[in-house]
């Protein structure tokens, strides 16, 4: 299991390591469990070292449910290794990504100034 | 003829479990060989992506089958090669997707496009099901 922790009005699930076709079913259960018990959710990114596009693809359907629920989902932290790949599969401007939980409390993503 | 100059050779089963030593092993031969980062995650990146289709769709969720990975210096290029012996593929099927459509799965073959310069099946040998080869022009150093 992946550690958990609450902030403010977010959930937030700590990926780490490398989440990989091995790890992804895990890391998928989790996000998908808080989005079915309704929790605004953060994925944090900052101690993932791989992702592979089974990882990504867990992410995909958790924005996607969060979005059609109308809950909250975004990205906290995201390592260089993490931001590589969103980047190959140009999710980078997709999902929601903030460099702090602060921030993400506070709306303020990742890149956009103001 | 380009003289090839095999770095490694891999044999392991099809299990996802196996596949953080697989990239540990691709880590470490590139490294060897003094290549920089960006291409040891290039890879990295695709040699996984291509075995996770070798694992999931062509010995699929049924069986187990062996996977043999090569890697092959070339000189300016390398050249990497993933052998499976599932039934063949149809590689008609096997298409980078859409990426203005966003959803989960699919994303595999699109990122071996992007990291890799070339990919190809090629014609296999009596008991092989898949050959798949990709190569990748080396990046220079520039304090070389």
């Amino acid at each position: 299991m992946y550690p958990v922790r609450k902030e403010g009005r977010f959930t937030i699930i700590e990926l780490n390591g490398e989440v990989d076709l091995y790890y992804s079913p895990k890391a998928r259960e989790q996000i998908l469990a808080c989005l079915n018990d309704r929790l605004n959710l953060l994925v944090d990114l900052s101690r993932v070292e791989y992702i592979d596009s089974s990882g990504v693809a867990s992410l995909v359907e958790g924005y996607q449910l969060a979005r059609d629920a109308g809950i909250e989902f975004g990205l906290v932290g995201v390592s260089p290794a993490a931001m590589q790949v969103l980047q190959l599969a140009k999710l980078d401007q997709v999902f929601p990504i903030y460099d702090t939980v602060a921030d993400a409390l506070e709306g303020r993503r990742a890149g956009v100034q103001g | 003829m380009e003289k090839e100059t095999l770095l490694l050779e891999l044999h392991f089963p099809s299990r996802a479990e196996r596949l953080q030593a697989v990239r540990n092993e691709v880590r470490e031969t590139m490294s060897r060989i003094h290549s920089l980062p960006c291409d040891v995650d290039c890879a990295v990146i695709a040699i996984n992506e291509a075995c996770m289709n070798i694992i999931q769709h062509a010995y699929g969720a049924q069986q187990e089958g062996k996977i043999i990975l090569q890697i092959f210096d070339l000189g300016d290029d390398l050249l990497f090669r993933l052998i499976d012996f599932a039934s063949p593929v149809d590689t008609s099927k096997i298409k980078p997707r859409d990426l203005e459509d966003i959803k989960p799965g699919g994303l595999g073959v699109h990122m071996i496009h992007e990291v890799m310069d070339e990919c190809r099946f090629l014609k296999c040998p009596e008991g092989v099901g898949n050959i798949f080869q990709m190569r990748k022009r080396k990046t220079r150093n520039p304090e070389q």
